[in-house]
């Protein structure tokens, strides 16, 4: 009775989350609409004896993606207003479309006719004595090792690959190095003011005045004057 | 049980990779020359325990270790090790000396390896795709040329294309038969009234691994890829990743569907058949020698797809011998390609080869050796390999396939022999090639010793071939 009641009150909670994931205006609440589908999903499945694939809900899809989303929403700048600009005009063809698959998808469960055997294996629990997430590791780390750590391989390689194709050396990252900046020395000095004495006895300190513009590229000229020159010379 | 332990070679190759890469990735300075040195010495360490190995099954049946697998492995790690050694010098002067490359084509190595001790379509398609994998990012290893992005790019999408291929065919074939394991699917098979399913099914399996052999008519993609990689990972390309292929291909056909026989003889008749005709034709035109000794590798894929087509243990040990001495062949005539280099330039073309006969000698001596033993001229290598596989031919009332092969590989010694013609009658233009580096002539020297004296000992690998088909039709 309360599970029913349980499994009522998640799945209205859920297609509702569901339907505001599509209709909201705001992306932010988009996502945050989301997350609210995912864990009252990950109730149902808590509710169906499955915890781990609950805690997996959890941990994967809202602990890394829709925070991925969120940031992804967040940091770029996607005009959704424009988006949706061709709504009216799409609406009916949209329309005719979704139609036609909920006519098929009626037409495919009205037909649908289960193996007589299928309930047996679709409930197939586990044996008697283990719960669901040791019957999971039994698969993933015992049956079939060899495949997922083969698989992990795969995604190694996968990693590998992306890197080596697109990294190139550090000449465009700027990283900070304590060492350089502490042997610093010009841009700060350090003095005494006397006691009380505001910045209107000693006014503000600017660092050394750098040679007015025009002097460096003609410096810079001239070097390449003269390298001309050696240039020139070696003809 | 899991008898873990059968895996040995695999498990010691992938974790040796890993301490590779991590051993390549902490030092400052770049460290390609070291890091490749410990994948040759793993890929060493790996064939020695190959040859240690059991026999029998293990994860259950998903892996599994018998004299088949051990002659593939070991013809394997040979190529990938000898392929490696091709690419220390040519990569270092293409400034594309980065240790990835190495433990890039150690894992490709696993793959393989994976590949062909696979007994299940699971791990079949796990050790395939670690391979492409690999595959794919070394073929565009050299990012700043258009053609060799062009190359694992194009490489990348048709291989994926023939994944799903294979895929969907290994789905057909579980859906209909009930099981993915290699043993229990001879036994579904074995029956009479096997579904059009699974015949559906095999042959999308084979569409996917033909096109991994390249065999016509899923070769499209070798001429422009062979052309844009890097030359040693053309070399590459064209030696260790062909034999597990073919092996995987023929332990497939023959373990689980091999009651299918009558339904993928005509399969493997058409693609060979194909390849040699294609192979002969398309290389005729070509000025680029990569390009013509890509149309190269499909004539000889057909010519190994020819024993299989025979569907009995002569053609079956004729493909393995075939394909040993490819491997052999090709390597050699690798290392003279990855030598051509003038003025620091890597040169692709036939015509760079004119007057080597008299600039450099001894590696004109060479390429005409690998160049006639690829034509099939005795008592070279190549006629051996050409002898076996027609021999079975003609002994299994192939006729047809047989006379397109004799003729096809005649037409084909003309662009073989043009580049002998170019080496010794035409002049130089240009001046001779950069001196060569000693891993070159390491690797052309060995190769091309065992191509030229293949005759006085056939014994040792005939026998080695015929005791691999043993385990694997038994």
């Amino acid at each position: 009775m309360i599970a029913a009641a349980a499994f009522y009150l998640f799945a209205a909670v859920l297609i509702a989350a569901a339907v505001m994931v599509v209709t909201s205006r705001n992306p932010v609440h988009s996502v945050l609409f989301l997350i609210l589908a995912f864990f009252n999903a990950a109730a149902l499945f808590l509710l169906a004896g499955a915890e781990f694939l609950a805690m997996i809900l959890v941990i994967v899809y809202v602990g890394a993606v829709a925070v991925l989303f969120l940031f992804v929403v967040m940091m770029l700048d996607v005009d959704f207003a424009k988006l949706r600009e061709g709504f009216q005009r799409y609406a009916p063809v949209g329309g005719v479309v979704g139609a036609i698959l909920l006519l098929e998808l009626l037409l495919v469960f009205g037909t649908w006719q289960f193996a007589s055997d299928a309930a047996g294996f679709r409930l197939n629990p586990a044996p008697a004595g283990v719960d669901n997430t040791r019957a999971l590791g039994r698969i993933l780390y015992t049956d079939f090792v060899w495949l997922f750590q083969l698989s992990g391989l795969i995604l190694l390689v996968a990693m590998i690959g992306a890197i080596v194709l697109t990294l190139r050396g550090k000449t465009s990252t700027k990283r900070q190095d304590i060492a350089k900046q502490v042997a610093r020395s010009g841009s700060v000095n350090l003095r005494q003011p006397a006691l009380g004495a505001g910045l209107g006895a000693i006014g503000i300190e600017r660092p050394p005045v750098e040679p007015p513009p025009g002097e460096k590229p003609r410096q810079v000229e001239h070097a390449g004057h003269g390298h001309d020159h050696g240039h020139g010379g070696h003809h | 049980m899991l008898n873990w332990t059968l895996a040995l070679p695999e498990i010691v190759l992938g974790v040796s990779g890993l301490f590779i890469l991590l051993g390549g990735v902490i030092p400052k300075k770049e460290s390609f020359f070291p890091v490749s040195m410990a994948v040759i010495g793993a890929l060493i360490l790996a064939a020695v325990l190959v040859l240690g190995q059991g026999e029998g099954t293990a994860f259950l049946g998903q892996y599994v270790a018998d004299n088949f697998s051990r002659f593939a492995k070991v013809l394997i790690l040979l190529g990938a090790a000898l392929g490696l050694l091709l690419a220390l010098d040519f990569n270092e002067k293409a400034g594309l000396g980065r240790f990835e490359y190495p433990v890039l084509m150690l894992f490709a190595t696993l793959g393989m390896m994976v590949m062909v001790s696979a007994n299940d379509l699971m791990s079949l398609y796990i050790g395939l795709e670690l391979l492409s994998l690999s595959l794919y990012v070394i073929a565009a290893f050299d990012r700043d040329n258009p053609r060799s992005a062009e190359a694992g790019l194009k490489y990348f999408v048709l291989g994926a294309l023939a994944s799903g291929l294979l895929l969907y065919g290994a789905s057909l074939v579980y859906g209909f038969a009930g099981t993915t394991n290699f043993d229990r699917l001879a036994d579904a098979l074995s029956g009479d009234d096997v579904g059009t399913g699974v015949v559906v099914g095999l042959v999308f399996v084979l569409a996917g691994l033909a096109f991994k052999v390249s065999a016509v008519p899923f070769h499209m993609w070798t001429p422009d890829v062979y052309e844009g990689a890097p030359t040693p990972v053309t070399a590459f390309f064209a030696t260790a990743p062909k034999v597990a292929a073919i092996a995987l291909l023929m332990h497939v056909l023959i373990g689980p569907f091999g009651d299918l026989s009558a339904q993928w003889m005509q399969v493997i008749w058409v693609c060979s058949a194909g390849s040699m005709i294609l192979g002969a034709f398309a290389a005729i035109g070509q000025r680029n020698i990569k390009r013509l000794m890509a149309y190269s590798s499909i004539g000889h894929v057909g010519y190994a797809l020819m024993g299989l087509a025979v569907a009995n243990d002569t053609g079956y040990r004729g493909v393995l011998v075939y394909m040993a001495i490819y491997v052999v062949m090709n390597l050699g005539t690798f290392a003279v390609l990855i030598a051509m280099r003038r003025r620091g330039r890597a040169l692709e073309q036939v015509e760079d080869l004119a007057g080597l006969g008299k600039t450099d000698p001894a590696m004109a001596l060479w390429m005409a050796v690998f160049m006639f033993s690829m034509a099939g001229i005795p008592p070279l290598a190549g006629f051996f390999g050409k002898l076996y596989v027609f021999l079975a031919a003609v002994q299994g009332g192939f006729w047809t396939l047989a006379v397109i092969g004799i003729v096809t590989s005649v037409i084909a010694s003309y662009y073989y022999l043009r580049i002998v013609k170019v080496m010794y009658f035409d002049a130089a233009p240009d001046g001779a090639l950069d001196a060569r580096p000693a891993s070159l002539t390491v690797v052309m020297a060995s190769t091309g010793l065992l191509t030229l004296l293949f005759f006085l000992f056939p014994a040792a690998l005939i026998g080695a071939a015929q005791v691999a088909v043993a385990s694997l039709a038994g």
